[in-house]
C-alpha cells in the first residue's frame, strides 16, 4: 500500500532533498518506521532517546494532528498523505 | 558557514526585537543559498511566557514554507528575540532545533537592538555552531 509523507525543508538533506517520499505499511507508525528505514539519517531528529517522537515534530494526517488520532497507532489506507511539520521554538532558558 | 542578509533584512528582525519588546519576537527567513532576501514576521504564540520563549505554530510553519516555495525560494532558517539577555542561543534553543536551518538571534536590551549572531545546529545535535553573519548595507 503506497503513502506519500511530506517532508519540511530542514529534513530533506536526508531524503536525497526529496520534497515527498514514497512509503508503505499500515498505520501512521509503520510508514514513519519504513520513511526512517529508508533514510536512516532522519532517525534522531524524528525520535527522542526514548524512541518517542520528539514533541516538536508534529505528523499530519491528510491535515489532521495524529495527537488528535490515535497518534502512531492510527490506522492509513491507500492514497493517505502524511506530513511532517516542525514546532520552531525557542527562548532564553 | 555564512549567512549573508540582504540590504534592510537586518533592519527588518531589528525592528520586530525592538517592537515586541519586552517579549520575545520572532519570524520566518526567506532566500537562497545562504542569502535571505527577505523575512515573514511570525505571531509568538508560546504559552510559556513571551519574555522567555517563542513558539511558532505548525500552520504559521506550513504558510512561511510555502511563501517561500511560492517565489521559487527556500526556507532559510528563522529568527528571534533576546530580550536583556545576549545574543547567544539557549539549551531551550538547542533542544527543539532543527538541522540546516539557520537561527538568527538578536538581542534587545532596554528596548534597545544590540548584538546580531547566526547559528546552525551540528548534525549531531550536540551544539550550535555560530557562522558568519554578513551584512549588506545596500
Amino acid at each position: 500500500m503506497a503513502n506519500t509523507i511530506h517532508i519540511p525543508t530542514p529534513l530533506r538533506p536526508f531524503t536525497d532533498k526529496q520534497e515527498s517520499v514514497e512509503v508503505s505499511g499500515n498505520t501512521v507508525g509503520e510508514l514513519l518506521a519504513d520513511l526512517t528505514k529508508r533514510h536512516e539519517g532522519l532517525k534522531r531528529h524524528l525520535y527522542a532517546e526514548d524512541g518517542r517522537l520528539r514533541n516538536f515534530v508534529n505528523v499530519y494526517l491528510n491535515d489532521e494532528d495524529i495527537r488528535y488520532l490515535q497518534r502512531e497507532q492510527t490506522p492509513v489506507k491507500a492514497g493517505d498523505s502524511l506530513s511532517i511539520v516542525p514546532s520552531v521554538a525557542g527562548g532564553l532558558r | 558557514m555564512k549567512l549573508s542578509l540582504q540590504a534592510g533584512v537586518g533592519a527588518a528582525i531589528r525592528n520586530h526585537g525592538v517592537e515586541a519588546y519586552p517579549d520575545e519576537c520572532c519570524g520566518a527567513m526567506i532566500g537562497r543559498d545562504g542569502i535571505v532576501t527577505r523575512t515573514y514576521a511570525l505571531p509568538n504564540a508560546t504559552e510559556e511566557g513571551p519574555r522567555r520563549r517563542f513558539r511558532i505554530r505548525p500552520q504559521d510553519y506550513r504558510e512561511a514554507e510555502r511563501q517561500a516555495t511560492e517565489s521559487g525560494a527556500d526556507l532559510v532558517g528563522f529568527y528571534h528575540s533576546h530580550p536583556d539577555h545576549p545574543a547567544r542561543p539557549s539549551q531551550y534553543d538547542l533542544d527543539h532545533a532543527w538541522p540546516v536551518f539557520s537561527y538568527v538571534i538578536v538581542s534587545v536590551r532596554e528596548g534597545v537592538a544590540e548584538d546580531m549572531t547566526s547559528w546552525r545546529l551540528r548534525e549531531d545535535r550536540s551544539v550550535f555552531d555560530e557562522e558568519n553573519l554578513e551584512e549588506h548595507v545596500n
